[in-house]
């Protein structure tokens, strides 16, 4: 059930070429606005032709700002909801093309930890009962049996059986509510889990704890995960690989340590620019070492590259021609006409149009460059 | 930035001739801009009291940064809301605020009011629930202004626009007219800003101003705030949950736990020479970049304390790796080298060992 355990040392060495256990082939989400009186008001352009995989004991990493897509993508990838065109493959098998009960069967191998605890608990229902409603719904076991693995699960998360089985969300802390998700979402074996900005809402010391978590699971379980994030530095710190995404699309994914090391693509330069370090000693990031402007709309995206707007290196061939995801270095793909290939690239782009800041800063909206 | 350069000053003229309590310039030297002193907050509730903050000084100069550093429930925020007078009536606030040698605290409704927005003001987290919705945001600026300032609409337009621009909102203008969904996030804190800038006050306390940022925004908002507090002298109180930003912005920086002080010191100093074991977790607990993948990170089991049941002693103590019978009794904050404030039995020392 689980997949293959490759998992027991402390450092796992994914091979690049790992099998995959769950991929989206050119997946388009769209969304229609309506405006007041039912009229047609655009499309909201959420996912644009993304291809990704998440291979058998990996986790992969996927990092964008509001709007990029990131959650979309992954609610897409479960099927809720199927995506406009593309397949989503689950061990080979296409799920969008899986209706009723088939696809009720596959997607108990893929779980989700949503990011408010509180909010995706019943507040009505005991511990106990939240974690054993999927052994209920898919029929596991008798209740004696489903009870056994309820406390089995909760000490895994390492909540105490007896102190938390009969408590309710709120008399818990947010670090419990989301052991308590977590449970839930091992109740049937998965063998990926998704977690969509899973300790973004928690405290720092609790966020490690709950990010240790994780990292145990993995090894005792074998499981992988699509680990989406905001914060680059969470998501570099738990992934083998990483995904950049920007406005719907993928602008780079590669082994973290390369993309850490040596970003490609300028907005993950910019990314890496803008995180503060928690060393005084590092320069602080400045406003123009990040970009400028503020994200466009993506009911109206840039056409050619979306990041163009507000790109450093931007020309004219950024606004009419799309750059394609292509492989620069092994494993490491990036869609720019103008990648970061040189250390020297990489400074320029880091120091940024200094001194000047315009007096009105881009909107960034709207396809003129 | 010159265009802006009168319209400052006027701003910062008016209010100083309507304002009884305004001592601008007159203060001696060496009279910080304000000084809280064992300030202690307590809520009342039904079988029991939360003790949200217990003791809490600090000091802060004109044109300088302090960060106030700490998870939920360390008071930061309960204590910043006892410097604004914005404490619900369960509250009850003891010991001292003093804003340019004035106390603060036991002054009537009334004078408090005048005070807020003219020489403290206050920006929130979350800038789309602080701004009204129904009303286009030039207009929320304006009223700001008026609040404070005897001026007409259209002077009042004439400021919030320039207002707007001096917090880079791209055109003002035309941004005046709208309403608070037509913005981006970052674009409505900047608003907010722009609110409280509106007369000039002598310190902005920001309360997480970018947790609900993308990190891009935040080094945008961040930047603007420190360039505003340059050319204004403003300053500036950053209440944050982010060990980063602090490192990147502040000039000093006070850790909170329990609604306590636990370190206190000039940012290079805090940083290079971590001593209280707190402090020491809370950086150990911070991703980074440079950790490799799946390393597992050192922790401390537990949860805050119970504000309604604190422990005796140390409230770090539970959860503490270095906690023994010493820490029975509540160590003292002092100052144990210059300018570095801790309390703790058996701090860090800089090879990692105990002092």
């Amino acid at each position: 059930m689980t997949a293959p355990p490759t998992t027991n040392g402390s450092r796992v060495e994914m091979p690049s070429g790992g099998e995959a256990l769950l991929e989206a082939r050119h997946v388009v989400q769209e969304f229609e606005l309506r405006n007041f009186g039912g009229g047609r008001g655009g499309v909201v352009h959420a996912v644009s032709d993304v291809s990704l995989e998440v291979r058998a004991g990996e986790t992969l990493g996927l990092v964008g700002e509001t709007g990029s897509g990131k959650s979309t993508l992954a609610r897409t990838l479960l099927q809720a909801p199927r995506p406009k065109s593309g397949e989503v493959l689950f061990r080979g098998v296409d799920l969008v093309k899986l209706r009723g009960r088939k696809l009720l069967e596959a997607r108990r191998h893929l779980q989700m930890v949503f990011q408010d605890p509180f909010g995706s608990l019943d507040p009505k229902w005991r511990v106990s009962e939240i974690v054993e409603e999927p052994l209920v719904a898919y029929g596991v076991g008798r209740r004696a049996e489903r009870r056994r693995r309820v406390d089995e699960l909760l000490d895994l998360v390492g909540l105490d059986p007896r102190r938390f089985g009969s408590r309710r969300p709120r008399e818990l802390s947010g670090g419990q509510c989301q052991r308590v998700a977590i449970a839930r979402a091992l109740t049937l074996n998965p063998a990926l889990i998704i977690c969509d900005e899973a300790v973004s809402s928690l405290d720092v010391l609790i966020q490690a704890q709950v990010l240790n978590l994780f990292e145990q699971l993995r090894r005792e379980l074998g499981l992988s995960y699509l680990f989406i994030a905001h914060d680059l530095a969470l998501v570099k710190q738990v992934s083998d690989r990483v995904a950049v995404m920007y406005l719907g699309k993928l602008c780079e994914v590669g082994p973290a340590e390369s993309i850490y090391r040596e970003p490609l693509h300028p907005y993950t330069v910019a990314l890496l620019a803008s995180i503060p370090r928690p060393d005084p000693a590092v320069r602080r990031p400045q406003a123009a070492d990040a970009i400028k402007g503020e994200p466009p709309s993506p009911i109206d995206p840039p056409s050619g590259c979306r990041f163009r707007t507000r790109c450093p290196r931007a020309e004219e061939r950024c606004a009419i021609e799309e750059p394609p995801l292509r492989p620069l270095r092994p494993d490491h793909l990036v869609a720019c006409h103008f990648p970061l290939s040189q250390a020297g690239d990489r400074a320029s782009v880091a120091a940024g149009p200094r001194g000047a800041l315009p007096d009105q800063p881009s909107e960034g909206s709207g396809p003129t460059p | 930035m010159s265009a802006e350069q009168p319209t400052l000053a006027t701003l910062g003229g008016s209010p100083s001739s309507t304002s009884k309590l305004d001592r601008r310039g007159a203060s001696p030297e060496g009279v910080p801009l304000l000084e809280v002193q064992d300030l202690h907050v307590r809520f009342h509730r039904e079988g029991g009291q939360v003790l949200a903050v217990n003791g809490l000084s600090y000091r802060i100069s004109a044109g300088t940064t302090l960060a106030i550093i700490g998870e939920s429930g360390s008071g930061k925020t309960v204590s910043a809301r006892a410097v604004m007078g914005l404490l619900p009536e369960t509250a009850t606030v003891a010991g001292s605020i003093r804003f340019e040698g004035q106390e603060l605290v036991g002054l009537p409704e009334e004078e408090l009011r005048r005070r807020r927005g003219s020489d403290v003001a206050m920006i929130f987290q979350d800038p789309s629930r602080s701004l009204n919705p129904t009303m286009r945001v030039g207009v929320q600026v304006a009223e700001a202004i008026r609040a404070h300032l005897p001026l007409g609409r259209r002077e009042a337009r004439e400021r919030a626009i320039e207002l707007l621009r001096m917090v880079r909102l791209p055109s003002p203008e035309r941004r005046y007219l709208q309403y608070p969904h037509q913005l981006s996030g970052g674009m409505r804190q900047r608003v907010m800003i722009a609110i409280a800038l509106a007369c000039y006050p002598k310190l902005l306390i920001a309360d997480e101003p970018t947790t609900a940022l993308d990190v891009t925004t935040q080094a945008q908002i961040m930047e603007l705030l420190l360039e505003l507090q340059g050319q204004l002298a403003m300053g500036l109180i950053l209440i944050s949950h982010d060990l980063g930003l602090a490192a990147s912005y502040a000039d000093e920086v006070i850790v909170m736990y329990a609604g306590q002080v636990v370190e206190r010191a000039p940012t290079r100093e805090l940083f290079a020479h971590v001593r209280m074991p707190y402090t020491r977790a809370l950086l150990d607990a911070v991703p980074r970049l440079e950790r490799p993948a799946h390393s597992l990170l050192p922790i401390v089991e537990g949860q805050p304390p119970d504000l309604s049941r604190l422990p005796i002693g140390c409230p770090f103590a539970p959860r503490c790796p270095r906690a023994d019978d010493a820490c029975r009794q509540a160590p003292p904050l002092e100052e144990h080298e210059p300018g570095h404030w801790w309390a703790c039995w058996h701090p860090h020392r800089d090879d990692g060992g105990e002092r």
